[in-house]
């Protein structure tokens, strides 16, 4: 059995027949082999299956893809402009908030969601803002540090 | 032509952002769950319920008859086939001589299973739901046996996990001068002991493992594509204890994989079982695992209980240090298991100091639990956390400074015998622990701890001096201990004709930015711009041979290999540029990318030496070969002896249990630095693996039924943003002295330095002898209100 969905994904439109049991980020992953969308944990948890619906940070490993029925979806993807990186990427290569990579785009998702919401957040309040992405490589400092530079608007080093 | 200007400062040194960065941050990575093959199909495991159970009869017609079932596979089939088990890496012999026990542990369950999650069978279906929904079809009828999970109880368990190791001791060894140990706590003025729990760990790296494998009938070759440490190592053991197959056949590609800490060394059950299957199938298999599943059957780390004495003169200065400890090796021995309780953990007992006799008794033993293995820093956080604990308890006892007591103690002159078999080539661990009481203000503590006391709060300050060896390793030391494989690192420099570079290395980057730092070095000795040099690893394929990556050793090792390739370059290049500068070879120098007749203006830069290389249409045939190509093994004569400081102060609520980390100072020395914003970030998320061990991380199994109790995330506290704090990192450096880059390495020194730290300082504020970890809110609260 399957069932017809629509969506708009990082700007473009999607129609396929899907099982109804297929996730969102199943549907991402691999019926549009958008593969930056990672999935961590499946039981929303660590937040690496992170993307943005209709404008807010969603843990896509635990949403059904039919319940995102006409959303408009972005994933990391999407989050680059032009090829200029948006400048969350950009603070996060800065400050060498990233190791092994695998986090990396729900937790930039989440930071872009965080600073939407709080532009002016703490440091506290942006370690709490991170609760529910989990980095096992980088003991989160440099994390912060990324989320904190990008705060600030600096302009990046080579 | 490539541009070929001279970059204006030696890139080794710098900070440089990383290369591979632009992936990762752009969903541009490609972990093995993301490669999709033409036509593949999906595996699932069925698992075991059951910590110990025989296994009576196995019903597969439903689940065959399931939608989209492909074919389904047990222990049966392989058994039939003739599939060996898998192996261990690392021969231990006990104290009597004997060699280890080593049960067999095979690919799929044949009988008996012995730990929840025990793979029982392998259904392919044309996607991931039918296979599930196949699995669940499968009647299994299960006979549960009695499980043996407490290690302390595991020897004259009324169960046997094997049934060919009855009592389930896997080996019972002795390491170090026994008598000399004993004679020195006879006539020792005091002894300080204690009781030690190395809490069990699961390393969950954030990707989980997966595989995806596939047969060609065309050449009757294997491709795999799997979450790997080490490929080259993945395959040697697979082609040559298993499934009987030359490696020519088998191409072992491990892409972009999403941490290790350890547990992607391993060759695992599914990845075997894949690859074997897919002949068979004749059309790939992918697996990834389920958290759950993660949780299940990734090997987990530490797991010892320990008793510890140390022998002290009068005037504290140590004499003996007595160690038995019972490690837990899990149900199956996992591929280096057998090491890490013992040449990994009893060599380092040393730590720091010149204590002059020890002597350590291991005992491992087999229990209905997942296997364990080595996991970030493997031996060396039970070995560091043992010394600094005792050591930390001894100043206690006999009322002394602990920085005192520590640097009285103080190896001070090298190199350096240990008595425990290691000969430290370098350090200086006066320097570090100078830098670190400065950074931290010990000074400035008791004021700390009076105002946190006038708050009604408890303050505390906890010293870790480790040391570690790593740059794994002389292959001859290795396999007199017992190693079954070579520990040298391979690599090779291809120099293209226009001048570019592509290295081929058989380390391993998991996160730790080696397309970054092996560049940097690359770039640093052919004095070519960075962005002219690829770097290539985890492809059985393309690159010769490799170890992998695993204890510190890409750098030390990998990163020599590289150097001697290089060298062989430089070398060559110097005889190319003798020809066309109508010099002799002697005269050549080379330096900044361009070669010189010494003492004159002559010169040709390294682009037209290699482009002549290529074409060679000026070029002396009749003595060189042509083109520019070179490959180098390195074995490494020594470990490499990255040492540290690290000071913890904590502020304690006795109210709540919580505790506050209000500095964490962390000097280290490991050697040079190729680009210290990497290796900064290595140690700060070391320390934070550390912590997590000691203050909040624990695997639970239930004694009696052998039931996972933290199987994920909801269960296993793993760090968040909010429980880690900032940390205030040095470094001092003394140059390892036998590689030429004079490097250590650094990955796993954060976490081998933090816990006994963290536990000094909350035992310090607390003023108790002991508080096991994970130091959790409550067991805190407990301490400090004096409740058992």
């Amino acid at each position: 059995m399957s069932v017809p969905i629509s969506m708009t994904v990082n700007g473009k439109s999607v129609n396929l027949n899907v099982d109804p049991r297929t996730l969102l980020v199943q549907l991402i992953r691999e019926n549009l082999q958008l593969t930056g969308t990672h999935v961590g944990c499946d039981t929303a948890q660590c937040g690496a299956c992170t993307v943005h619906m209709n404008g807010r940070a969603v843990k896509a490993c635990s949403m059904l893809a039919v319940q995102a029925q006409g959303a408009q979806i972005m994933t990391i993807e999407g989050l680059a402009q032009n090829g200029t990186m948006h400048p969350m990427q950009a603070a996060f290569r800065e400050c060498h908030g990233l190791q092994c990579g695998f986090c990396t785009p729900g937790m930039v998702m989440s930071a872009v969601q965080l600073l939407a919401d709080h532009p002016k957040a703490t440091e506290d309040e942006i370690r709490e803002g991170l609760d529910g992405n989990i980095c096992r490589c980088t003991g989160y400092q440099n994390i912060v540090k990324s989320i904190q530079f990008c705060q600030s608007g600096a302009a990046v080093s080579a | 032509m490539t541009d070929m200007s001279v970059p204006p400062i030696s890139p080794i040194g710098q900070p440089l952002k990383r290369r591979e960065d632009q992936r990762f941050l752009t969903g541009a990575g490609q972990y093995t769950d993301d490669v999709v093959m033409h036509g593949q199909t999906y595996g699932v495991f069925l698992r075991s319920p059951y910590a110990h159970a025989r296994i009576k009869s196995i019903n597969l017609d439903k689940a065959k008859a399931a939608p989209g079932v492909v074919q389904i596979f047990t222990g049966a089939d392989l058994a039939e086939a003739k599939v060996g088990g898998l192996p261990c890496g690392w021969l231990i012999h006990s104290k009597d001589g004997t060699p280890m026990k080593e049960p067999g542990h095979p690919v799929l369950a044949q009988g008996k299973v012995r730990h929840v999650g025990d793979q029982v069978a392998l259904v392919v279906a044309e996607t991931q739901l039918q296979a599930k929904d196949a699995s669940e079809l499968i009647e299994v009828d299960y006979e549960e046996l009695p499980a043996v999970i407490d290690i302390t109880k595991a020897e004259g368990h009324a169960g046997s996990v094997h049934d060919d190791v009855a009592n389930n001791v896997c080996y019972d060894w002795g390491h170090g001068n026994k008598e000399a140990t004993d004679a020195a706590f006879a006539t020792a003025a005091h002894v300080s002991t204690l009781d030690i729990v190395n809490n069990r760990l699961i390393p969950n790296a954030m990707e989980p493992r997966a595989a995806n494998a596939s047969y060609t009938r065309h050449d009757e070759s294997y491709t795999l594509y799997v979450a790997n440490q080490n490929p080259h190592v993945e395959r040697l053991l697979m082609c040559a204890f298993v499934l009987g197959l030359p490696e020519s056949k088998v191409r072992v590609i491990a892409p972009d994989v999403g941490g290790g800490f350890g547990s992607k060394i391993f060759l695992y059950a599914e990845e075997t079982a894949l690859v074997w299957a897919s002949k068979f199938v004749g059309r790939p298999i992918k697996w990834t695992a389920e958290r759950s599943e993660s949780f299940l059957t990734d090997a987990h780390g530490r797991d010892h209980v320990t008793k510890v004495e140390l022998a002290l003169d009068a005037k504290g200065m140590f004499l003996a240090l007595r160690v038995k400890t019972i490690a837990n090796m899990g149900a199956y021995l996992s591929t280096f298991a057998s090491s890490v309780p013992t040449i990994l953990y009893a060599t380092l007992l040393s730590g720091q100091y010149k204590t002059p006799a020890i002597y350590a008794e291991v005992k491992a033993v087999f229990t209905n639990t997942a296997p364990v293995d080595a996991y970030r820093g493997a031996g060396r956080p039970e070995a560091t956390f043992v010394v600094e604990r005792i050591v930390e308890q001894a100043a206690r006892d006999m009322k002394m400074d602990p920085a005192v007591i520590r640097r009285q103690n103080f190896v001070t002159e090298f190199p350096f015998a240990s008595p425990v078999g290691l000969t430290y080539d370098t350090g200086n661990f006066g320097q570090l622990l100078d830098r670190a009481t400065e950074m931290a203000d010990v000074a400035g503590f008791p004021a700390r701890r009076a105002a946190s006391e006038a708050r009604g709060k408890k303050r505390g300050l906890g010293y870790s001096c480790y040391i570690e060896a790593c740059g794994l390793a002389p292959s001859n030391i290795a396999g007199a201990l017992g190693a079954r494989a070579g520990l040298f690192e391979a690599g090779e420099v291809r120099v293209h004709p226009t001048g570019t570079v592509t290295v081929f290395t058989g380390s391993h980057s998991h996160g730790q930015g080696h397309e970054t730092t092996f560049a940097q070095i690359v770039a640093a000795k052919l004095g070519i711009p960075v962005e002219n040099i690829e770097i290539v690893h985890g492809d059985t394929g393309r690159v010769p041979f490799g170890m992998g990556t695993y204890g510190s050793r890409s750098l030390s090792v990998g990163g020599t290999a590289i150097v001697k390739a290089v060298d062989k370059i430089i070398a060559k290049g110097k005889k190319i540029a003798a020809h066309l500068l109508e010099a002799a070879d002697t005269d050549i120098e080379f330096e900044n990318g361009v070669f010189k007749v010494a003492g004159t203006d002559k010169s040709v830069p390294f682009g037209a030496v290699s482009l002549t290389a290529y074409v060679p249409h000026n070029y002396p045939l009749d003595k060189l070969e042509p083109g520019l190509n070179e490959n180098a093994f390195y074995d490494p004569t020594n470990f490499t002896y990255p040492s540290g400081t690290y000071l913890c102060e904590v502020e304690v609520d006795p109210e709540t249990g919580k505790v506050k980390i209000e500095q964490f100072v962390a000097v280290d020395d490991f050697g040079n630095i190729v680009n210290p914003m990497i290796v900064e970030g290595q140690v700060q998320g070391g320390i934070a693996q550390g912590l997590g061990q000691a203050m909040m991380e624990g695997a639970a199994y239930d004694t009696e039924s052998g039931q996972l109790l933290t199987g994920s995330y909801m269960d296993y506290a793993m760090p968040r943003a909010t429980d880690i704090p900032n940390f205030n990192i040095g470094n001092c450096v003394t140059p390892c002295t036998h590689n030429p880059l004079g490097v250590k390495g650094c990955g796993e020194a954060g976490a081998i330095g933090s816990p006994p730290a963290y536990i000094n300082a909350l035992t310090d504020a607390l003023g108790v002898r002991e508080i096991a970890m994970p130091a959790t809110v409550e067991r805190v609260w407990r301490a400090a209100n004096h409740i058992v």
